[in-house]
């Protein structure tokens, strides 16, 4: 597979308009075209998606760069105008494992604990087991980044938490603080290939490359965004259980689908991991219910003890 | 004069003994280990531990915060006995500062060994965000340093006057005892300057001690976690290190005056004044142990009520009845009688108290950080436990032999039992010189 340079990212903007969550393109440019679309003839066009997920062809002229201003993102404030959010619908959820193994694989993880884990959940003896994905939640009042003492954690006004590797000092204090579990620390010298050890690290991307002594976490994929795509285990699940989207927007789809975030979560009484705690997580869940394949099914792929395949045949 | 040169015979730094060489090499022995296993750890990462992303602290952080507690001593007998007119305290306030001394070096040098990154260190500074109660250490560890410093250095100023006039015949040594002490004359100018610093600093040494068990006890209680996100955290903290501090201080002195001899200075009396010291701690601590372990009970969500039984019954019941049996029951029923608190007997429950401590400490870590909100899952088994690795005990204890060390070396070179002031006490001198009014 091709490896993404983050440094030509901004190259790849101009290409980013396929998905239309962060498209360029504002509600504005878009309405303007429909409303005349005789005009789109002769010019080159573009596909884009509208918040209903219709495919709609525009042509580029009418497209106009805004809020992303090109030479105004800065790491550390993120996505102008976006906040990103994530629904995990439990009832899809197999186990079937495509999602950790795509973030394993494309954040070159190589440690014992991977970043997105699907948990074997059951609330009560009563109660059915369910499969359940975690990716850091994204806090809005994230824990960690209020225990860091130096600022290598840090929340980005698009609602993503990010890590700064080169200044993390190592501590751990974040994963203690950290309710849900899902920071891991490269305990030793991360075993990824050589080009990905030489890349310059940057919070964007992470794991690219992860340093020893420092805390990593799921990113929510900042380098896929800026290509306009979805995240990584987004677009691997077979089953469409992860969508991602912009609060603002209030869309959110899983690629093949695209619901208002506000509908879905209301009519699926979807809610969020440890509300009690007041970490107001940026990812919500859809509860198991009518589940698409039953429980069963998952236990197949389950691993008590493993959740980074070992990529050399071992 | 002979009565004043036999005290400042008796009182004076001491050759090491062939026992204290042994003592001295030993240490440096450990040392050295712990300096390889560290550079090792440094090397490969901190894969050399047995810590992993749930045991993410594990032995040096509990090790940490033992030596915070036992710093605490200092400010307790030197500024609280010495801000109450508490005169009995004179033979062993200096121990007891350069116990504090020692500790809070150690506690200052032993948080970096856990870091994973010390090479940044630097940012910690340069970056330091002041909402995190890591900042909040930095800044009261460092503070603590330099008052224990001061409070160690500044009564310390006469004797070393006087240890330059004893070491006549040893002119280097000489020479530098006439350095540190400053140039001290005696003189009236300088004594209302000194007792004006000693005072201030006494008074300002309480409530940063207080600050910095607090702080400590905040590190883990601005958590969610199970087990230490309480309220009572600061108090329990401050109660835990009244008690292990006392105990320190009861072993150490007693040590020294089995090995300086000092059985005229340090008497029966002063242990039983320790003793009773002691008791006071271990029933302050009782009393916050009974908060922390016993009253949840009461209204335990169910993660905190498997907490607690693991603790009561479960993987950590061996070690929880240790250091609850050890460090709270023995000491207050032992140390009630009048008997108990006789020197030796005193002694040994004094290292019980300060071996329990230090579990006690690890307790507090650990169990808590194997007891996530979710399930641990998706990590190899072993992940689930935590015992220190080699290098983990190599390493704490080559802080602990560091430790002893400083105060082995501080005993060695300064005088462990104020001269000047015991001399006035006794009335051996009124030195021609003004005495404080």
């Amino acid at each position: 597979m091709k490896k993404e340079d983050p440094n030509k990212r901004r190259k790849f903007l101009s290409k980013g308009l396929q998905f239309g969550l962060v498209a360029t393109a504002g509600g504005i440019a878009l309405t303007k075209y429909l409303s005349e679309p005789a005009a789109a003839e002769s010019e080159d066009t573009v596909e884009l998606m509208t918040t209903d997920g219709t495919l709609v062809q525009v042509p580029k002229s009418e497209l106009h760069d805004h809020s992303q201003a090109k030479d105004g993102y800065n790491v550390r404030e993120g996505f102008p105008g976006k906040k990103f959010v994530m629904v995990i619908d439990l009832a899809r959820c197999k186990n079937a494992l495509k999602c950790q193994e795509s973030c394993n694989k494309n954040h070159y993880i190589t440690g014992d604990n991977a970043w997105l884990k699907v948990y074997k959940m059951q609330d009560s003896e009563a109660a059915a087991p369910y499969w359940m994905p975690t990716t850091c939640m994204h806090c809005d009042k994230p824990p960690c980044v209020t225990v860091c003492p130096v600022d290598a954690t840090f929340k980005r006004k698009d609602g993503i938490v990010l890590i700064d590797n080169e200044r993390c000092i190592g501590c751990r204090f974040c994963m203690a603080a950290c309710p849900y579990s899902i920071r891991v620390f490269n305990w030793n010298e991360p075993e990824q290939p050589e080009e990905i050890k030489s890349m310059p690290p940057n919070p964007d991307y992470a794991g690219m490359p992860s340093i020893k002594g420092t805390v990593d976490k799921c990113d929510f994929c900042p380098h896929m965004i800026h290509q306009g795509e979805l995240p990584h285990c987004v677009t691997a699940c077979p089953n469409g259980v992860f969508f991602f989207g912009d609060k603002y927007e209030d869309t959110v789809t899983n690629g093949a689908e695209t619901f208002r975030l506000s509908e879905l979560l209301k009519n699926k009484a979807g809610y969020r991991l440890m509300e009690s705690l007041g970490t107001e997580p940026s990812v919500y869940y859809l509860p198991p219910v009518n589940r698409v394949e039953p429980f069963e099914q998952g236990l197949e792929f389950y691993d008590e003890f493993n959740s980074v395949k070992k990529t050399k045949e071992s | 004069m002979s009565a004043y040169q036999q005290l400042v015979e008796e009182l004076a730094p001491r050759k090491f003994s062939k026992a204290g060489v042994i003592w001295v090499i030993f240490l440096v022995v450990l040392i050295i280990a712990g300096v390889i296993a560290y550079i090792d750890q440094i090397v490969q990462g901190q894969v050399v531990t047995n810590m992993r992303d749930y045991a993410l602290w594990g032995v040096y952080i509990s090790n940490f915060v033992f030596f915070v507690a036992t710093s605490f001593v200092g400010s307790m007998t030197a500024a609280i006995l010495r801000l109450t007119n508490n005169s009995w305290r004179t033979p062993l306030v200096r121990i007891a500062e350069i116990i504090a001394f020692a500790a809070i070096i150690m506690a200052g040098i032993t948080i970096v060994l856990d870091m994973g990154r010390p090479d940044r260190l630097y940012h910690l500074f340069i970056n330091a965000r002041l909402q995190s109660p890591i900042t909040w250490d930095v800044i009261i560890i460092t503070t603590y340093i330099a008052i224990s410093f001061l409070i160690l250095y500044l009564p310390l100023l006469p004797d070393l006057a006087i240890l330059k006039k004893y070491y006549k015949d040893k002119p280097t040594l000489s020479k530098w005892y006439g350095k540190l002490s400053l140039n001290w004359t005696g003189s009236v100018a300088q004594r209302k300057i000194q007792n004006k610093t000693i005072q201030m600093v006494a008074v300002l040494i309480i409530p940063v001690a207080l600050i910095l068990q607090t702080i400590d006890a905040w590190l883990f209680s601005t958590t969610y976690r199970i087990g230490w996100d309480s309220t009572n955290f600061g108090p329990y903290f401050i109660a835990g290190a009244f008690l292990v501090g006392t105990g320190c201080l009861i072993a150490t002195v007693y040590i020294i005056r089995k090995v300086y001899k000092l059985e005229k200075y340090i008497t029966d009396f002063h242990f039983d004044r320790l003793g009773k010291m002691l008791v006071l701690a271990a029933l302050i601590y009782t009393y916050f142990n009974i908060n922390e372990y016993l009253l949840p009970y009461y209204t335990t969500p169910e993660a905190e009520a498997k907490h607690l039984h693991e603790l009561y019954f479960g993987h950590y019941a061996g070690m929880f009845w240790f250091v609850t049996i050890g460090g709270l029951l023995l000491p207050v029923v032992v140390l009630l009688f009048k008997k108990g608190r006789a020197p030796k007997v005193l002694f040994w429950v004094s290292v019980v108290v300060v071996i329990t401590s230090w579990w006690k400490r690890y307790l507090i870590v650990t169990p808590t950080l194997l007891e996530p909100f979710l399930p641990i899952q998706g990590v190899p088994e072993s992940w689930r436990t935590y015992w220190p690795s080699l290098h983990e005990w190599l390493i704490t204890f080559a802080t602990l032999a560091g430790a002893c060390l400083i105060i082995t070396l501080l005993v060695r070179y300064l005088p462990v039992i104020p001269v000047e002031r015991t001399a006035l006490e006794k009335g051996i001198i009124s030195n021609g010189k003004e005495e404080k009014s």
